[in-house]
């Protein structure tokens, strides 16, 4: 312990709850004995406002590079590597806006570091609320686990001034941080599973165990085309593809808008700015849904019934619409039409399959027609 | 010392209660290491991949108690990938062949097969205890194997594990000629029940002490095994969910009644307010209860309740049960000791919640305050400086302000002063938890006082790797430290290497660590194992040559005398 603490005399408000100074002081505890610099001193002098002026902006600039680090490379391990992407450049960017903003401020704070009481707090207010922000953030761009609503960052109660900037930030929250609050997952879905199972039937246990076990998750990859980082989503969490493709839109709206525009990436948009990424399951939008599924093949999102889809599908992608190849558009157009002259059937999964728009199969187009062939020939059995 | 016969020695290690004091003689010579290793009838093992089970078993071969804990603490918040490891199987494996005699299997946090039960339940005739906490990997089937083959269990305790569910004939396995039972927990259960297989088991066991029952359990089935056992200590009850106006109601309540025995009570899956009532004639004898399994019961329910528990020395509850009604506990609960209050809303809004009032008024309250957990929307520094005033006793402090980094909301501080409080004030402080906003500063606290300190949990906390080496370099009886979303980086990891062969283990995810410095910290340290998890694609182009600059996504040290593990999955790399 290098450090020693400071004396008995610069006892700030706070501390005055504790009547007897010297409890509080270090009373030759362990080995800390040694008297430090006066400048140590200092530093850890205990002060009602800000910290030492000259070490909070770089503590700002420090934990907000952090912070904006964490929330523009999720996949950590993947930044530095990505090709085509210049990870200093990146990093350079980004911190540009940072460094910015915290120079600003540190401005500001020199300014009224001599104010008054008042205008500190303002000011640790504000930091405070960005420090949440940021948090925020975190929160927002984290692996998406998909958890149905907001936690981790709840609002924090409305009588409290500071708590209700707080809970206006956090009431935009929807993507939680993975396993914040640190509670066990039977804990996170006693509230929503109310019916008890009953000795004689099992009714009321599905929706238990559907989410005891979602507190794992079934989270899967999903990587957009042109954006290096991939991401997460946990399939349990929704349960129609519409909510699926909204996730996708929110996961993926920024990074796509950061590709586009870097510069402006940094700024803190409305969500309206960025061009949302719409008809993802229906083709008409710019990118396309698709997911490969345990066979390997690789299927358009919204064929098949959902609950099925989440007990097949292994990875999402988002693809570029235009980027779908030309022999599958075609196998697409035929068994799509065939699709529409009967009703999809309750059959075997590979019935359904077939019947189903496959864009790919890993081999040949050749292997396409087998499996129109396949197709027809089911087509006849099930009649 | 050697001129006292062996006898006499082994008579002598008899008084040494802890593992430690064992461990410790066990190493002054030869011959009081080859007493005490025969000698030796309970074994804990805190890191299963510390030692191979192999070498455990023959070096105590009269073992006769086995405690083994498997994955990291962060495990339970889903922060290890499902398959990471810590596998129950070479442990019974191992206990098999070279300690028959084994009769206590205790284990946390482990992946337990029903095969590995099934092998548990047939090689050791003398079984009695089995307490699985947190584990996970078995079915009912399992269950089944050791009820039907454990001629003298007295103990079967399941916490909280995830149980696969292949039906309710597992409690019907249990022999009519079983009556040793003293102790029955299989309240994580999730499926069916047989109810007259449960009732006839809690019949032929007279010496039933603990009964923990599952949400399948209905209140009628509760009613009756109250009236057989009568002399229970601690219950866990089933669904609680009955109509007051019900004569099953009045027939509960008067079975309640005459369990003067009672002292512990927890369960109340789904109750209602209007159910409570009928536990209150025995509420007055009640040691421990543990309502947090009952979102439905809100403020003014639980405040009539509480009001009549007067010797409560430890609660489980809710925060639905807001600031006034901890206050309430402040004032009735005079022997409290332990106080767990858990977060009733995680999908926004906040309605319902406790703050540092609350703790405050407890700590103010119920000086006998030594354990804690407790999750807020805010805490103040002034509050935690009150607390640790009031309470100099704590030795464990777990504080979860859910908004994460959070300031002091009246200062708009760091909550650095009131943490540093804490640690200064309770010498006695063995497990930490922190939360809220919080700067390099409260580390500086933490190791200049908290000498005693074994755990500690760290999240989004701090600003640079000063603070973790302070905790390094302060904490001398540290064992464990979990860190995750924290800015420490390589220059912290690898300031004090041999530190970690110290500790048990040590658990960093989303900080600053690089790949690099990992290698750096198992070249330098053979001693440990340095396991870096990467959840990663296999369309990740990157995972072909990992850059020693990458930062690493989960980290977890600990150190071992069995290298490294040859179980790892593909994602977990030992350094």
């Amino acid at each position: 312990m290098e450090e020693d603490f400071r004396k008995g005399e610069e006892c700030p408000q706070l501390l005055d709850l504790i009547p007897n100074e010297r409890d509080w002081m270090v009373n030759g505890v362990g080995g800390v004995g040694k008297r430090c610099g006066v400048s140590e001193e200092k530093k850890l002098e205990l002060r009602l406002g800000l910290p030492g002026g000259e070490d909070w902006p770089a503590v700002i600039g420090k934990t907000e590079e952090h912070s904006v680090e964490s929330v523009l490379s999720p996949g950590r391990y993947k930044l530095s590597k990505t090709s085509g992407i210049n990870p200093s450049s990146v990093g350079a960017k980004r911190g540009f806006f940072d460094t910015v903003e915290s120079k600003t401020e540190a401005f500001q704070q020199q300014q009224q570091q001599h104010a008054g009481f008042l205008q500190l707090q303002a000011k640790g207010k504000e930091l405070s609320q960005k420090t949440n922000g940021r948090a925020e953030q975190q929160s927002l761009e984290r692996k998406a686990c998909g958890f149905s609503a907001a936690h981790g960052s709840a609002a924090a109660p409305s009588g409290n001034a500071a708590g209700a900037n707080n809970s206006s930030q956090t009431r935009t929250a929807t993507t939680p941080v993975v396993g914040w609050p640190p509670v066990r997952s039977f804990r996170r879905n006693l509230a929503s599973t109310s019916k008890p199972p009953l000795e004689s039937e099992n009714g009321g246990l599905k929706p238990a165990i559907k989410l005891e076990n979602g507190g794992k998750g079934l989270f899967m990859k999903i990587n957009m085309d042109g954006i290096p980082i991939g991401r997460k989503v946990d399939l349990k969490a929704y349960d129609s593809y519409e909510k699926l493709s909204l996730a996708v839109n929110e996961l993926f709206q920024g990074l796509l808008a950061a590709q586009r525009d870097p510069l402006a990436a940094g700024n803190q948009k409305n969500p309206e700015e960025k061009p949302a990424i719409t008809g993802l399951l229906d083709g008409n939008g710019e990118y396309t849904l698709v997911y490969e599924d345990d066979e390997g093949d690789k299927m358009l999102v919204g064929d098949v019934p959902w609950d099925m889809f989440v007990s097949t599908a292994k990875r999402l992608r988002v693809l570029k619409s235009c980027e779908l190849s030309a022999s599958s558009l075609v196998a697409h157009f035929v068994v799509v039409t065939s699709a529409f002259l009967f009703l999809s059937p309750g059959g075997s999964g590979r019935q359904e399959k077939n019947s189903n728009r496959v864009l790919e199969r890993k081999g040949s187009v050749v292997h396409c027609a087998l499996n129109i062939c396949c197709f027809l020939a089911s087509f006849g059995r099930c009649f | 010392m050697t001129y006292f016969p062996e006898e006499v020695v082994e008579h002598i290690f008899d008084f040494l209660a802890t593992h430690r004091d064992r461990n410790t003689v066990s190493t002054v010579c030869k011959t009081w290491y080859r007493v005490e290793r025969l000698s030796r009838r309970s074994v804990f093992v805190g890191n299963c991949y510390a030692v191979h089970p192999e070498r455990v078993v023959a070096r105590f071969p009269g073992l006769r108690s086995l405690t083994v804990k498997g994955k990291p603490h962060f495990a339970d918040f889903n922060l290890v990938p499902h398959d990471w490891g810590g596998f129950a199987l070479p442990w019974i494996e191992a206990a098999a062949r070279g300690c028959p005699g084994l009769e206590e299997l205790r284990m946390k946090r482990m992946v337990v097969s029903d095969e590995s039960l099934e092998l548990l339940a047939r090689s050791f005739p003398n079984f009695k205890v089995l307490v699985l906490i947190s584990c996970e990997g078995f079915s009912t089937d399992g269950l089944a194997a050791i009820a039907t083959y454990c001629r003298v269990l007295r103990e079967l305790d399941l916490q909280e594990n995830e149980v696969e569910d292949r039906g309710p004939q597992w409690l019907s396995c249990f022999p009519d000629s079983c009556t040793s039972l003293v102790s029955l927990n299989f309240a994580c259960l999730k499926g069916e029940v047989n109810a007259g297989s449960l009732e006839r088991l809690v019949a032929r066991c007279p010496n039933l002490r603990t009964l923990r029952l599952s949400r399948a359990v209905s209140v009628d089935t509760l009613s009756k095994i109250l009236a057989r056992a009568p002399h229970l200590v601690d219950l866990g009850t089933g669904s609680f969910t009955i109509d007051h106006r019900a004569e099953a109601y009045h027939k509960v309540m008067g079975n309640f009644i005459k369990c003067k025995s009672l002292r512990s009570l927890s369960g109340f899956w789904d109750a209602a307010p209007h159910c409570l009532p009928a536990v209150y004639p025995i509420c007055g004898n009640l040691t421990g209860l543990n309502l947090s399994y009952a979102p439905a019961i809100q403020c003014a329910d639980l405040i009539k309740l509480i009001r009549q528990c007067s010797k409560l020395q430890r609660l489980w509850i809710l925060d639905c049960i807001g600031d006034k009604g901890l206050a309430v506990v402040a004032n009735t609960c005079k022997e409290l000791q332990e106080l767990r209050v858990f977060p009733s809303d995680f999908y926004g809004g906040g309605i319902a919640a406790v703050t540092e009032e609350g703790l405050v008024a407890v700590s103010s309250g119920c000086p006998k305050l030594n354990s804690l957990l407790y999750f807020c929307n805010q805490m103040t520094n002034a509050a935690l400086i009150t607390v640790a005033k009031n309470c100099p006793h704590f030795t464990r402090f777990r504080l979860c302000i859910l908004d994460p980094k959070k300031p002091d909301p009246v200062t708009n501080q760091p909550l650095d002063e009131g943490f540093g409080a804490i640690v200064q004030s309770c010498k006695d402080l063995r497990r930490l938890s922190l939360s809220g906003l919080l700067t390099d500063r409260v580390f500086l606290y933490i190791g200049m006082y908290a000498e005693r300190l074994e755990m500690l949990s760290i999240a989004f906390a701090g600003d640079s790797d000063k603070g973790m080496v302070y905790v390094l370099n302060g904490c001398k009886n540290l064992r464990k430290l979990e860190i995750r979303d924290s800015p420490f980086g390589d220059a912290a990891l690898l300031e004090d290497v041999g530190k970690y062969e110290t500790m048990r283990s040590l658990w960093m995810s989303s900080c600053d660590v690089t790949l690099g410095g990992c290698k750096a910290l198992a070249a330098k340290m053979p001693g440990l194992n340095v396991e870096v998890i990467n959840e990663m694609d296999e369309s990740d182009e990157m995972e072909e040559n990992p850059c020693d600059l990458d930062k690493v996504e989960k980290m977890y040290v600990y150190r071992t005398v069995a290298g490294p593990r040859n179980d790892a999955p593909d994602f977990v790399w030992t350094l």
